[in-house]
């Protein structure tokens, strides 16, 4: 019935072709919109929803995203470690829909016109927007590694850093271990997406091979000089929780990997063998933002005016979440994401209704990791913009880590997901 | 020191308004939009607009007195009330901050 009413809609809009043509979206695609969000995670979902709230539902928005469900990478550890289901950390978009009255296309864009202002998407329809946000997440640079690219294919060596199939599947070669086998993590040099996540898979793997294969190994093998994010508490847990399991090589860049024989080699040491060998290469913004030219630092991240997160590469376009040049101590996490998708629905409501943007808006953040089965711990951060500086800067005193794991931060890790997931999608 | 970090001279603030329009299309002010987006950094645990999970550990704020919210966010930074990570949040906001997110709360469903 509704999808019916929305292709009745569509085809009064003159989207008559794409809509007829099959392409991969539900019901219409619009010719055009306020506000269009390329990207329905962490960012993208919140700003799409937060434009709908924050204009009291005034500016129509398009979120398009080719997923049916939303799957959190927050959380999607406990899925390798064997302790939740996929069914655990999937969001159905609907409520974006429903309750907010997005209109969301299932398809992905093949091009961003920012002089015209318009989106093409790869099933053919075009959109105009007033202001786009484009939330594109990261692109891993399989070319950073050789062999990785065929191996990954092969489904031999699998990263598994976008929460998805391969999420399940690193999990089922973990199944497939033997007893006394190595389950090896290689981690790119910072920055990359998640900064705790590598540590804290290797802690929640090491915890199911203790319980389910006591003999084997976990190798953490970090191109940085040291453990990257919450160091002290991971080291901890690891010493007192997996001592002799669980071994921490840092300084070890991944140059190369051999598909066959699941070994990896490294810039300056050894290589190294494993019986599952997950390797996560260096990372940089979506494709699409590459492709479109607002990837303007390096050719790998996007530089945005930290005010309205609009990119400094093109106007009336906002760029959110892992794929922009972070500002100091500002990480790429999903909560970080959500953050900026309301600074930057605030400041797209602001500007498409003529009021002042906020010239000091603020951001928190707070990263949960479990480092075993039940136990968590966090670090959280309260940041402030600095006009001028023109970026993000943690508030002087505020922010810290916790003072000792524990099964109550296991439990607020936990609700923390159900309460972000609420507010991205609910 | 800390306390009036962010306070800025009353003329100044009315020179920063007259600026601009300050009622946008939809009769919201941007000093309203401000408050409801400042709440947005609470939100991500508390829920949107102070609406939480339910059966969460997360406490639902919409609804709660302007007072309490007040006192307990003084209490998290004073460390007069244990918490595992809200004295590190809490110390991120001014007084002004907290008055405006404590009266926003109030004033949800």
């Amino acid at each position: 019935m509704m999808q019916r009413r929305e292709l009745i809609q569509g085809l009064l809009a003159g989207g008559t072709l794409a809509a007829l043509g099959g392409c991969a979206s539900s019901g219409a695609t619009p010719s055009s919109a306020k506000v269009v969000v390329v990207g329905g995670g962490y960012g993208g979902a919140t700003a799409a929803k937060y434009v709908r709230l924050f204009s009291a539902q005034s500016l129509d928005v398009v979120l398009i995203e080719p997923n049916r469900s939303f799957v959190s990478c927050p959380m999607s550890n406990l899925v390798v470690g064997g302790v939740r289901q996929m069914a655990d950390i999937t969001v159905p978009y609907d409520s974006l829909r429903s309750k907010h009255g997005v209109t969301i296309v299932h398809d992905t864009v093949s091009v961003i016109d920012a002089q015209k202002k318009t989106v093409t998407l790869a099933g053919g329809a075009s959109i105009r927007y007033d202001k786009l946000v484009l939330s594109p997440g990261v692109e891993l640079m399989f070319d950073s590694v050789a062999g990785l690219q065929q191996a990954q294919a092969d489904g031999r060596i699998l990263q598994a850093w976008k929460a998805g199939p391969e999420t399940v599947a690193l999990f089922r070669q973990l199944e497939a271990m033997r007893d006394g086998g190595t389950y090896a993590l290689t981690i790119p040099e910072a920055p990359y997406r998640c900064p705790p996540g590598p540590y804290e898979r290797a802690s929640v793997v090491a915890a199911y091979l203790k319980r389910t294969k006591p003999k084997s190994k976990v190798l953490i093998l970090d191109a940085n000089p040291d453990v990257t994010s919450k160091a002290g508490l991971f080291k901890k847990a690891w010493a007192d929780l997996y001592g002799g399991m669980l071994e921490y090589r840092p300084q070890h860049k991944a140059i190369a990997v051999d598909s066959k024989t699941l070994t990896v080699k490294f810039e300056v040491h050894d290589e190294v063998k494993a019986d599952v060998l997950n390797v996560l290469p260096s990372m940089r913004a979506g494709a699409l933002a590459v492709q479109s030219g607002l990837a303007n630092a390096n050719a790998r991240w996007c530089t945005v005016n930290f005010q309205t997160f609009e990119s400094t590469a093109a106007k009336d376009i906002h760029v959110l979440g892992d794929s922009i040049l972070a500002a100091p101590l500002m990480p790429k996490s999903g909560h970080m994401a959500n953050n900026h998708g309301k600074v930057a629905a605030a400041a797209i409501v602001a500007e498409l209704t003529g009021l002042e943007v906020n010239p000091r808006p603020m951001l928190s953040n707070t990263c949960y990791s479990f480092v075993s089965a039940t136990e968590g711990i966090h670090v959280a951060s309260v940041h402030e913009y600095v006009a001028a500086e023109k970026t993000f800067k943690t508030v002087a005193g505020s922010g810290g880590v916790s003072a000792a794991r524990s099964e109550l931060e296991g439990t607020f890790a936990t609700a923390w997901a159900y309460n972000i997931w609420a507010d991205s999608l609910g | 020191m800390q306390l009036n970090r962010h306070r800025r001279p009353r003329a100044a603030l009315f020179a920063a308004a007259s600026l601009f329009i300050a009622v946008g299309a939809y009769g919201q002010t941007a000093q309203a939009l401000q408050t409801r987006a400042l709440a947005g950094t609470c939100a991500n645990c508390h829920g949107t607009d102070g609406n939480a999970v339910p059966g969460q550990p997360m406490p639902r704020l919409a609804g709660l007195p302007k007072n309490y919210i007040v006192e307990q966010m003084q209490a998290f930074r004073d460390g007069k009330r244990p918490a595992t990570v809200m004295h590190q949040l809490a110390k991120g906001y001014s007084n002004e901050q907290i008055d405006a997110l404590a009266g926003f709360f109030a004033a949800q469903k």
